[in-house]
């Protein structure tokens, strides 16, 4: 150890030899158990219940049969019509809820951090405080007045939303329990603008609306962008909100509800459940990986303040 | 292929009508609300700012607050006043005490190891070469679901019946050290602790991300100048690098106990709450939508939300803190 910190204490003052093979055992031990899902999702079905994973490395063999079953349907055991659909409606599911609460928490984060009112200061934390209500909280009172409409006795205050089973139903509450953080985390980022531009671009007559829309929004794309990702994944992987609101049919149930009840209905159908759960987290791996900078981003701003 | 596209095409149109509909709208308002001037500007454009945010969080979550917290005091399907039967229920039906001695277990293991970890890699990390690849590796399952995970960790699990081969991954070294493989989901208490490593290997590199950065951001001079005096290894990081990350630690600690108090895919997925391994999330789930009964899940909801209180004014706290240090 002292041999290592007299060399350069700066750049190797944890990093032994050690540490380095620690660090690269545990690595391995993360990875193995994805790598093996995924090598299995290549093989037949015979080969993945007869030998495990690993023989590939001596009698490599692969296929891709599941993938076309799984996506497509129309084999053997009653897939439907695959899980092709689902996949669209996660696609279908994650554009507006991604899109539409920034789109609001950004107008709330300008207005919270640089049009002050009595109130504002107290309205932020309690935004704040928000963020870790559980979602339960919410579920049973959404779901009544998506299918029944909110009532006070006999008199009406909200007709039935009709909205229950629609994809309006999935949207309207991934954007509802979206907002806290998005509101925090770009009134973070909003309100450390600088003073000087916003006051000058009211010195020359722009109101809230052109300040908002020709400085705050262009400015604040990094952190729009650090918030969608972040969102993405959220939506892509809930299940939660997926159960509650969408009834599970193919019409708007996204895949990872799909999945979950393959599990429940092929407990150990492998050759189904490795390529749909692949099918299911290949997009949001290429979103994690292309863009795992603003990820970062995104979480440190939320979490380190 | 053909009905594939007629039936999902018109989704894409729900969606380009959602989002460029909204969009839309919110162009009008700003169109209309920025002609006007003088006294009454800045009211309106608090209004059409902050309007949109408050009335969906008032519906999405404030209200069903207020609904959910008199709903646990009412019977199955709300229409009874039931005092406080269902909270008795949660404290004595010895099932519910399974299910609240788990969910003890999960906030108090799950998130000391998941901070743990990760402080544990920031720190071997740190000044690595090639730091980046462990890094994204370890990072990786964060962009994987739950559900996803559990199908992955289900085949590590997985067991086959005697005469057949073992493909599971656990069996398998455990039946090279010589082992008797069993169905691991169904060993209480075991079971819980296998569905505590899905949730370790995805949440710890959130954990390892933030330390990390935390730990970069120690003053260099501080660490090399401690280096020189002699500590290194251990001894710098008990007495300069752990105490400059505390704060950040505790925020990351909390921010797993509130996730580890919510977890309901792994246990959906892996177990559906079955041999022992329920926790609150999916009972108050299988309470709503399986029993049908309003009053018991709210009164869960409610017993979820309490738990979360103290990390929720530690928060306010620290907000407050770092607001008046500006």
């Amino acid at each position: 150890m002292s041999k290592v910190a007299n060399h350069s204490p700066g750049r190797r003052i944890y990093s032994t030899r050690f540490a380095t093979i620690v660090v690269w055992i545990i690595t391995v031990a993360w990875t193995v158990p994805t790598f093996g899902l995924f090598v299995s999702s290549f093989r037949s079905k015979t080969d993945i219940y007869n030998t495990g994973w690993w023989h590939v490395f001596t009698h490599p063999s692969f296929t891709f049969a599941n993938y076309r079953e799984v996506l497509f349907g129309g084999g053997a055991l009653s897939l439907g019509n695959g899980v092709l659909p689902y996949l669209v409606n996660s696609i279908v599911i994650t554009i507006p809820s991604v899109i539409i609460p920034i789109a609001v928490a950004t107008l709330a984060a300008y207005s919270l951090a640089w049009i002050k009112f009595k109130g504002s200061d107290f309205l932020f934390f309690f935004i704040f405080a928000l963020q870790i209500v559980p979602l339960q909280m919410s579920l049973i009172p959404l779901l009544q007045l998506f299918t029944g409409g909110a009532h006070i006795g006999h008199i009406t205050l909200i007709p039935a939303f009709g909205i229950a089973g629609h994809f309006a139903g999935i949207w309207l509450p991934h954007t509802m329990f979206a907002l806290p953080l998005a509101i925090y985390l770009l009134h973070n980022f909003i309100s450390s603008l600088p003073r000087d531009l916003m006051e000058a671009a009211h010195m020359d007559g722009a109101n809230h609306f052109k300040v908002f829309r020709q400085i705050v929004l262009p400015l604040s794309i990094p952190a729009i962008a650090a918030f969608a990702i972040f969102q993405f994944l959220w939506v892509w992987n809930d299940l939660l909100i997926a159960l509650t609101f969408a009834s599970g049919t193919e019409e708007i149930a996204p895949i990872n509800a799909k999945l979950a009840s393959l599990v429940g209905q092929y407990g150990s159908g492998w050759q189904f459940l490795t390529a749909g759960a692949f099918v299911s987290i290949a997009i949001p791996l290429a979103v994690f990986f292309s863009l795992q900078r603003f990820f970062v981003r995104g979480l440190l701003a939320g979490s380190v303040k | 292929m053909g009905t594939f596209i007629s039936d999902n095409a018109p989704k894409f149109g729900q969606v380009f009508i959602a989002v460029f509909g909204f969009l839309a709208i919110m162009s009008a308002i700003f169109f209309i609300a920025g002609k006007a001037n003088g006294k009454k500007s800045k009211p309106i454009a608090n209004i059409v700012f902050l309007g949109p945010a408050v009335l969906l969080l008032g519906a999405g979550l404030i209200v069903p607050t207020f609904q959910t917290i008199m709903f646990s005091f009412k019977n199955d399907t709300s229409q009874k006043w039931v005092g406080l039967a269902n909270y008795k229920w949660i404290f004595t039906d010895p099932d519910i005490h399974l299910v609240l001695f788990n969910t003890l277990l999960w906030i108090l293991v799950v998130p000391v190891v998941t901070t743990g970890i990760g402080l544990g890699l920031a720190v071997l990390m740190d000044r690595m070469k090639n730091e980046s690849i462990p890094k994204s590796l370890i990072f990786m399952p964060m962009a994987i679901s739950f559900v996803g995970a559990s199908i992955i960790w289900r085949f590590v699990y997985n067991y086959s019946t005697r005469n057949q081969p073992q493909v599971g991954l656990l069996s398998a070294i455990v039946k090279l050290f010589g082992g008797q493989p069993q169905n691991w989901l169904l060993v209480k208490p075991l079971n819980t602790f296998l569905l505590m490593i899905i949730f370790v290997w995805v949440q710890t590199g959130f954990s390892m991300v933030i330390l990390s950065a935390a730990i970069k951001a120690v003053p260099a001079d501080i660490v090399e100048a401690s280096a020189l005096d002699g500590a290194y290894g251990w001894r710098l990081f008990r007495f300069i690098t752990f105490p400059s990350v505390r704060s950040t630690f505790i925020v990351v600690l909390a921010t797993q106990v509130v996730g580890a108090l919510k977890l309901f895919d792994i246990v959906r997925t892996m177990t559906g709450g079955n041999f022992g391994t329920n926790v609150i999330a999916n009972e108050m789930y299988a309470q709503v939508f399986v029993q049908f009964n309003q009053g018991k899940g709210s009164a869960l909801a409610i017993a979820l939300f309490m738990c979360v209180l103290p990390v929720l004014f530690y928060n306010m706290r620290n907000l407050r803190l770092e607001r008046s240090h500006r």
